[in-house]
């Protein structure tokens, strides 16, 4: 029990490890000149505005929400 | 007197009209108020199932709801070169539903009970370009039948100095009012035919929201989410029963108070010239026992330069809250109780595909109207309970 415990902690500890050390080396500075494709529509670092009315029935149909840039609860009467 | 007046007042306009006409080539940027976009979305919502909170866990959950937003966006500069959003927003929905028809159980259900939520919000941000920072400032309203909120929130946003990276904090509070209309056979001196005065209770709920983006490469953007909720006051809902074992008949009754932990991570990768990796991920967590994980990925595919096809698939599941029974399993010991499916340990798959079209000359021609994008999803919980969506996005610029 306590040995499994220890393996699936180290194991988090590892992939947790490999996505820092990834994102760390492959970080690069880029100039606005070169944000063509970060800069599409489709990139955006957020809901798009379709999917407005799919984030709202899934608060109401789920008892999480938030960490999204939307609801976190409260403002209607469901949770 | 008067010629050199009206001289001085032509030679200030021209000045004036030449400080703006040359404002592409200087970096001046025009003060006047500009619309930026609009954006109508509609969508059709449908439901069904057999676990309705209204009736203790049992009954149907059949459920349309059409949904409509129209939001406007206008941009201005001030004198400093900031630049000003005012963003303006409504939205109304219309749904009607069995379980809702069920508070009075000698109602027919099919569907019937139909209510309006109306929802409208302002929001003001006030950027610093040169400087990469950002304040905002907004409110909120939403009116139904049994429930009236009132929300406000307050931003600050500061990009590093390579503007590759961007840290946001947002605080929010909603003050919200639940009228307490019980299951009919629940309420004391019921009168049929007599029209009822009901009370209220109140909500609160108030949030703080962190969040860091950071450009990668040229192809790869990340976010870390974070949000710390409270909500206190009532936090049942007045008209949703549970049976306990012993056949009575009981009101919801949980918790006044409810903290909440969710945590996410996004990442968007541009693979190539034609494909876009968006990703999603969220921890919750809750002081009521709640866990849930949330795995989110869709992959846009671009047909030609304006036409993209993007199909997605969600993931999430979660553990029961623990004040949480089925029908007819609570009993006269437990302090809180409540039979809502919604809170109950499930798992969930959502999946389905959107199509969106941006041509440079506009859709049909129009370039006026500079996108359309549709979307249909379904969803399945394994508790029994499906839905289906459908969703357009109308952008005017």
């Amino acid at each position: 029990m306590l040995l499994n415990f220890i393996k699936n902690k180290i194991a988090k500890l590892f992939f947790a490890g490999v996505v820092i050390s990834f994102f760390a080396t492959s970080c690069t500075s880029v100039k606005e000149y070169q944000k063509n494709k970060i800069n599409d529509a489709e990139m955006v670092l957020g809901n798009r505005k379709i999917e407005k009315s799919e984030l709202s029935f899934q608060a109401y149909r789920e008892g999480a929400s938030g960490a999204n840039g939307g609801k976190t609860g409260g403002g209607c009467g469901c949770n | 007197m008067k010629k050199k007046l009206f001289t001085a007042a032509a030679l200030f306009a021209l000045m004036h009209s030449y400080a703006q006409n040359t404002a592409d080539s200087t970096g001046f940027k025009s003060r006047k108020l500009k619309l930026e976009e609009i954006n109508l979305v509609s969508s059709y919502y449908t439901q069904n199932g057999n676990n309705a909170s209204v009736t203790g866990g049992i009954g149907s959950e059949k459920l349309n709801d059409f949904a409509n937003v129209i939001d406007v966006k206008l941009t201005r500069y001030d004198a400093k070169q900031r630049k000003h959003t005012f963003d303006a927003e409504l939205g109304i929905d219309h749904y009607t539903s069995a379980s809702s028809d069920m508070v009075d159980l000698k109602a027919n259900s099919s569907a019937s009970h139909a209510d309006t939520r109306i929802y409208p919000s302002l929001s003001w941000t006030r950027e610093n370009e040169t400087k990469g920072s950002s304040i905002g400032l907004g409110i909120s309203s939403s009116t139904e039948y049994d429930y009236q909120s009132f929300g406000a929130n307050i931003s600050f946003s500061q990009k590093t100095k390579d503007k590759n990276g961007e840290f946001t904090a947002k605080l929010q509070a909603l003050i919200d009012q639940v009228k307490l209309i019980l299951p009919i056979e629940l309420r004391m001196g019921y009168v049929i035919g007599r029209d009822e005065n009901y009370g209220s209770a109140g909500r609160n709920s108030y949030s703080a929201s962190l969040s860091y983006s950071q450009v990668i490469n040229k192809n790869l953007q990340i976010m870390f989410l974070a949000d710390a909720v409270e909500q206190k006051g009532y936090l049942s809902l007045p008209f949703h029963r549970v049976y306990f074992a012993d056949g009575t008949v009981h009101q919801e009754n949980l918790p006044d108070s409810r903290i909440k932990i969710p945590l996410g991570f996004r990442a968007n990768y541009f693979a190539g010239d034609k494909i876009i990796i968006r990703s999603y991920y969220r921890y919750y967590t809750d002081d009521w026992g709640l866990k849930a994980h949330t795995v989110n990925i869709e992959v846009p595919v671009k047909i030609t330069s304006f036409v993209s096809v993007s199909p997605f698939y969600r993931y999430y599941q979660q553990s029961a809250i623990k004040y949480f029974a089925p029908y007819k399993t609570h009993t006269l010991q437990d302090v809180y109780y409540v039979s809502n499916y919604d809170l109950s340990k499930f798992n969930s798959n959502f999946f389905g595909a959107g199509i969106r079209l941006a041509p440079p000359d506009g859709i049909l021609h129009k370039p006026h109207w500079s996108m359309l994008e549709i979307r249909y999803g379904h969803y399945t919980k394994n508790i029994g309970m499906n839905s289906d969506i459908i969703s357009m996005n109308l952008k005017f610029k």
